[in-house]
């Protein structure tokens, strides 16, 4: 697929929603944006641009000192900056936790979890505690736990942040792969140039102090994107196009 | 955990051990020093077969204390923590008097609690607890509040009850810091213990370690003290063992402490 139509339901509408804390710190300004449905929208931009800020007022875990922002799906998944899984519980037990504490089923809800663990490449794992774990497969674990309730919405913090490159180009690939099967929308916080150009329909470039959102670029590629997309003159063409963006973003802020 | 860091463990400390006991053994005779200024340690190991009766039974009325004043320490401890995490509140209100409890000698107010405090078990068992309280409050409040803010913000986002985020996330996460205060709190009850005894003075149910250190004093009986100081050494490190096979029990596998080695 391409561009997503125009006229796509939306599933998180943002109305001029802000955020500044009561010692005055703006870490947002006022923005009004949409995400429709099928979406992978990056919020692109260095620290301190309110992007996670952003995220978290999508989430609910953060409400906003102006404006408002609803959400239109029923469920979602979020995935943190660091995997968060709990140390002392299982893999199984991690990944079951949405669905513990809605109070499903244990044995239908064990299904699920070995599901979503084939699904993010982590079969076999279940028993292990994470500190077994590498990081990217603690990484795909939290994954797995963002997607065991079937979401409609995922909301993901700088998810592959911490890990290394290659690690983190072989998870990129495997969740545009879900975000396929799935029908997943996505909102996706990342400071990597590279990983908005490879993973998105759109992005919203941000700059910092006061944290807005500056520019918008559509990435119209075809899906699904391969490795092999990465080596080609279009994907150095979007990368460039957003160094530059982002480069004037920052220009406008300092002036 | 390999065989040999194991046996070097255990071999490392006896080996030091025995080296002292024997340099002390080869002093004594060879400077003829009287046994009623410092016994040697053939003379205490004597002391403790010959006098095993009342020693034992001693050993025992201590250890019942202590046992009975860590439970209390340990029941009333978490229960006071758990107050003090439901609002800081709370905490603030009634955190100072804690600490009250904490630097107040237990010396200095044993004497008063065994006047009010009809019953001599009862009153050794509250001075015990007075002493062996503090760490396990102010450990498990600390546990129940570090509570990684990624999990907790995964908790709210799956709106989570008060009581899932308590059993699922706040317990298990203060348990390294629950036995690290288990730790304190026995050889403090211990020490409670023996503190209050000293200050009882006469046994009047039962004489404790304290009380037969006490009384061998008097009678210049050192081999006997020294025995006696001895049992209570031995139970003072038999607690603490007991102590740091729970916390590796509960925490293999997953806390940085009980990893490697």
């Amino acid at each position: 697929m391409t561009a997503v139509p125009a006229d796509a339901a939306p599933v998180i509408d943002v109305l001029a929603a802000g955020k500044a804390y009561p010692n005055g710190t703006h870490a947002l300004d006022p923005v009004t944006l949409t995400v429709r449905q099928r979406e992978f929208v990056t919020l692109l931009g260095p620290s301190g641009c309110g992007k996670s800020t952003l995220l978290k007022m999508m989430a609910g875990l953060l409400a906003p000192s102006c404006g408002s922002v609803r959400t239109a799906a029923v469920r979602s998944g979020f995935v943190f900056q660091d995997a968060t899984l709990m140390p002392w519980a299982t893999v199984r037990a991690n990944v079951r936790l949405p669905l513990d504490l809605a109070g499903h089923e244990r044995i239908a809800a064990d299904q699920r979890v070995d599901q979503a663990l084939d699904a993010v490449g982590l079969p076999g794992t279940a028993g292990q505690r994470p500190r077994e774990l590498s990081g990217g497969m603690r990484m795909r674990a939290s994954l797995a736990r963002a997607l065991v309730n079937e979401p409609e919405l995922m909301l993901m913090d700088e998810p592959f942040g911490a890990l290394d490159e290659i690690t983190r180009n072989r998870l990129d690939a495997d969740l545009i792969r879900l975000w396929e099967e799935r029908h997943l929308t996505v909102v996706f916080v990342t400071h990597s140039i590279y990983e908005a150009a490879f993973l998105s329909t759109r992005v919203l470039v941000m700059s910092a102090r006061p944290g807005r959102i500056a520019s918008e670029l559509v990435i119209d590629e075809p899906q699904p994107r391969s490795e092999s997309f990465r080596g080609s003159t279009r994907f150095a063409y979007h990368c460039r196009q957003l160094s530059a963006l982002l480069a004037d973003a920052e220009a406008a802020g300092a002036a | 955990m390999s065989n040999s860091v194991k046996v070097s463990d255990i071999a490392a400390p006896l080996a030091v051990g025995v080296a002292v006991l024997l340099l002390w053994q080869v002093l004594i005779t060879v400077l003829d020093v009287p046994v009623y200024l410092v016994p040697s340690p053939l003379r205490v190991a004597q002391a403790l077969v010959e006098d095993r009766e009342l020693l034992a039974a001693s050993l025992w009325v201590t250890l019942k204390v202590t046992l009975a004043a860590f439970a209390l320490a340990v029941l009333l401890g978490t229960a006071a923590a758990f107050l003090f995490v439901q609002s800081r509140w709370i905490e603030r209100a009634l955190f100072p008097y804690a600490v009250l409890l904490q630097v107040t000698p237990i010396v200095a107010i044993a004497p008063l609690i065994i006047i009010w405090v009809k019953d001599m078990q009862a009153a050794l068992v509250l001075c015990a607890t007075i002493v062996a309280i503090f760490p396990v409050i102010s450990n498990t409040t600390l546990g129940l509040r570090s509570v990684d803010p990624g999990l907790a913000d995964l908790f709210r986002l799956h709106h989570a009850t008060r009581w899932q985020t308590l059993v699922r996330l706040r317990i298990p996460g203060a348990l390294p810091y629950f036995f690290g205060g288990l730790r304190i709190a026995s050889g403090l009850a211990l020490i409670g213990a023996v503190v209050a005894e000293f200050v009882a003075g006469t046994g009047c149910n039962g004489a404790g370690l304290a009380y037969q250190i006490l009384i061998a004093g008097f009678q210049l009986n050192v081999p006997r003290l020294f025995a006696a100081l001895f049992l209570i050494a031995v139970a003072g490190v038999a607690l603490f063992l007991v102590m740091a096979g729970l916390s590796r029990l509960a925490l293999r596998g997953w806390h940085e402490s009980e990893l490697g080695g």
